[in-house]
């Protein structure tokens, strides 16, 4: 996949931005190639919000892949701290510098300090190795599920997205020559603080219409019919619009669609759907609110539907 | 691509896009001058091609939250209407405003109109009722804007100072994050190497890490239908000092429908604070549909306001209007999402209190901790069950019931 795309250089327009999204076969609307656009041209980051599986995290790995640049993952969670995010010394191997330089005799104190805080003790995380220059190009940094860690995280975070330069207290400050591309999401958990929002060009990434739908569909899973593809599509978007606790977003839509050409269905029938809905719906209370009569009733008012469109 | 323009349209694109954020700022976006040089900077890396691009590239760099998303459509449809603007700009006519907007664009589209053409604010036709619903529960939905004026000032001021003198609760979790801790448990090698590079290396003085603590969320969801009345003013304040303490504290009013009145709240003047509250509330003093509440606060709210531990107050009656058994299932979803629920009953005053009417039942079994709370004495016993000692006695206390409520 990665290795098939001839890399491309860093688009000029909002519509290359969508030439360049649709060669990563990703399906976008405009809205989201003008604030790409707009991110990549600025040099800002770039916030995406939106519920859990609308394609935040593959606007990053597109975008890495069509543009030949290396990805480097954050994905954060409770407890996140700066040994995990941006930097660790190797302690094991300084300890054993320490012992040998004491075990030759003669410490140059001051030197040793200085030679056990080098670049060679370091191990390097997410954030700083994203500041390294690269020949291909600035890597692209996706900071995932930002909600996830704490406020303090947010805070650190702030330095590193303003100037794209990290300060190792040993060593003195690491500045990116180029800085890196970066796209952080959030799944909404909890509010980011506004300071950090303003730093970034913020997009709200939305549920597809059903049009759009329908080409990520023919996109992502290749080998589907026309008229599944369709009752699919028809038949998540009526659900999204039912009182459920979690409507289901592409990727749901996707593993369903995935799902049912396994299982060699060529059209949709209650009883399918009834046993395929733990791929759509994660609730319990969704499924049992769906299974049985509500499927059937859905399932006819999307034929009607499609019949009146032919 | 680029379209070069020529200075004098430059100059006044710029001028436009400064009032087109003056007047976002009027209808409630927060934005600051950062912002303005960013939509012009934007605005140039885009440059101008058709209105959608400029409307994307203008929401890009303006709206910073989904919610924000309405008010910057209405405001750019009528800003850049009105002045014809984009017109001259782009030679290209402007659609008209499409038919009528959204329902639920309707109070934007008011907000935006109010900033733009600094209009009377239409009043609402505020229905009076004048009933004691003390004991009752009544039937009808009642918009009504309650003033806060009506507290006699005596009460205010006893109230405030009360308030004042209560020691907010000091719970503490653990998270999963680590501090410099003496008794600790985990070896801190960065600290330890770095203090012993201060000695040369000859000897090795160990550091350690242990848990650090931190104040869980309070969301509070606090009942102002008719039976509540009486007490609903005074624990809007005690809310607002809850928030003025603490970073994380979320406050939701629902009487017939809910409303969130965190941003109100967090006004540092009281009477600010409360005013804004009364204003953002359209069911003062109406019926009660808890269930109905409590599904809303469920399906939008709880995923974004219930992370990290929170600890959720209930404060209602419990006396329901909504006819069906919703109420036990919203209340068992609401309970499984948080980490605590403390369920505050101004009834509970009254000796001999039973658990008969059915809302209260249903409540009852998935509540992890049941409190009177009608008064400043209780108010303070409730700050102290906030506070960890509190909180072992009823984990010691509710182990049984809530075990028994998860398991159902």
């Amino acid at each position: 996949m990665a290795t098939s795309l001839k890399p491309a250089g860093v688009p000029d327009s909002i519509d290359a931005t969508l030439e360049l999204l649709a060669r990563g076969q990703y399906v976008g609307d405009r809205a989201l190639a003008t604030v790409l656009f707009l991110a990549l041209k600025m040099g800002r980051p770039l916030f995406l919000e939106g519920e859990a599986g609308v394609g935040k995290t593959e606007i990053a790995k597109v975008l890495s892949e069509t543009l030949g640049r290396r990805l480097i993952r954050l994905q954060c969670y409770e407890g996140l701290d700066v040994g995990a995010a941006v930097y660790e010394w190797n302690y094991a191997a300084q300890m054993i510098a320490i012992r040998l330089a004491e075990a030759e005799g003669a410490v140059d104190r001051g030197r040793l300090a200085h030679d056990v805080f080098s670049e060679q003790y370091l191990i390097k995380r997410p954030l700083l190795q994203a500041l390294e220059p690269d020949p291909a190009g600035a890597p692209v940094l996706l900071i995932d599920e930002l909600d996830r860690t704490d406020e303090a995280f947010e805070a650190f975070l702030l330095e590193v997205l303003a100037d794209f330069q990290i300060t190792i207290p040993e060593m003195g400050t690491v500045k990116a020559a180029a800085p890196p591309i970066v796209i952080i999401t959030s799944n909404r958990t909890r509010e980011i603080h506004d300071a950090l929002k303003r730093r970034c060009l913020y997009h709200w990434v939305g549920y597809p219409t059903a049009e759009r739908e329908l080409k990520i569909l023919q996109a992502k899973v290749p080998g589907i019919g026309k008229k599944l593809s369709q009752e699919i599509v028809h038949f998540v978007q009526k659900l999204r619009k039912e009182d459920l606790f979690k409507s289901p977003g592409v990727a749901e839509t996707l593993d369903w669609a995935t799902a049912l050409s396994e299982l060699d269905t060529v059209a949709l029938d209650p009883a399918t759907v009834s046993d395929t809905l733990g791929v759509l719906l994660k609730y319990q209370d969704d499924i049992a609110r769906i299974e049985g009569s509500k499927a059937g009733e859905l399932l006819n008012q999307v034929r009607a539907e499609l019949r009146a469109a032919e | 691509m680029e379209s070069r323009q020529p200075l004098e349209s430059a100059n006044r694109l710029a001028e436009n896009i400064v009032y087109f954020a003056r007047a976002l700022r009027t209808a409630g976006i927060p934005l600051g001058p950062g912002s303005v040089l960013d939509a012009l900077a934007a605005v140039q890396a885009a440059g101008i091609g058709t209105r959608d691009d400029f409307y994307w590239t203008l929401h890009t760099v303006f709206v910073k939250r989904h919610e924000q998303s309405i008010l910057f459509d209405q405001a750019f449809r009528i800003f850049f209407k009105r002045r014809n603007y984009l017109e001259q700009l782009m030679g290209m006519t402007l659609p008209q405003v499409e038919g009528a907007p959204q329902n639920d664009a309707q109070e934007a589209l008011q907000r935006v109109q109010d900033a733009l053409f600094q209009s009377e604010k239409l009043q609402r036709e505020v229905q009076e009722l004048e009933l004691d619903m003390r004991q009752t529960v009544s039937d009808q939905e009642v918009l009504q804007r309650k003033d806060f004026a009506q507290m006699t000032a005596a009460e205010v001021e006893a109230a405030k100072r009360a308030i004042q003198r209560l020691v907010l609760p000091l719970d503490e979790v653990k998270t999963r994050r680590l501090a410099p801790d003496r008794n600790g448990r985990v070896m801190d090698m960065r600290r330890t190497l770095r203090a012993s590079m201060k000695g040369g290396g000859d000897f090795i003085d160990l550091k350690y890490l242990g848990p650090k603590t931190k104040m869980p969320p309070i969301v509070a969801l606090l009942d102002i239908s008719g039976s509540m009345t009486d007490y609903t003013r005074l624990f809007l304040h005690f809310l607002h000092a809850v928030t003025d303490a603490r970073k994380r504290v979320h406050s939701f009013l629902f009487g017939t429908r809910l409303t969130n009145v965190t941003r109100a709240l967090k006004s540092k003047d009281p009477d600010e604070a409360l005013a804004a509250c009364t204003a953002s509330v359209l069911d003062w003093s109406g019926g009660t549909r808890i269930a109905t509440s409590l599904a809303e606060f469920n399906k939008k709210w709880a995923r974004r306001v219930l992370t990290q531990g929170a600890i959720v107050l209930l404060i209602t009656d419990g006396l329901e209007r909504d006819p069906d058994d919703r109420l036990a299932f919203e209340i068992d979803r609401l309970h499984r999402s948080c980490r605590r629920l403390i369920w505050l009953n101004p009834l509970l005053r009254y000796e001999g209190f039973e658990a008969k009417a059915k809302g209260i039942q249903a409540i009852l079994p998935h509540v992890d901790e049941f409190r009177p709370i009608h008064n400043l004495d209780s108010l303070e016993d409730l700050c102290r069950s906030l506070s960890v000692a509190g909180r072992r006695a009823m984990e010691g206390r509710a182990l049984p019931q809530s075990a028994a409520g998860k398991a159902a």
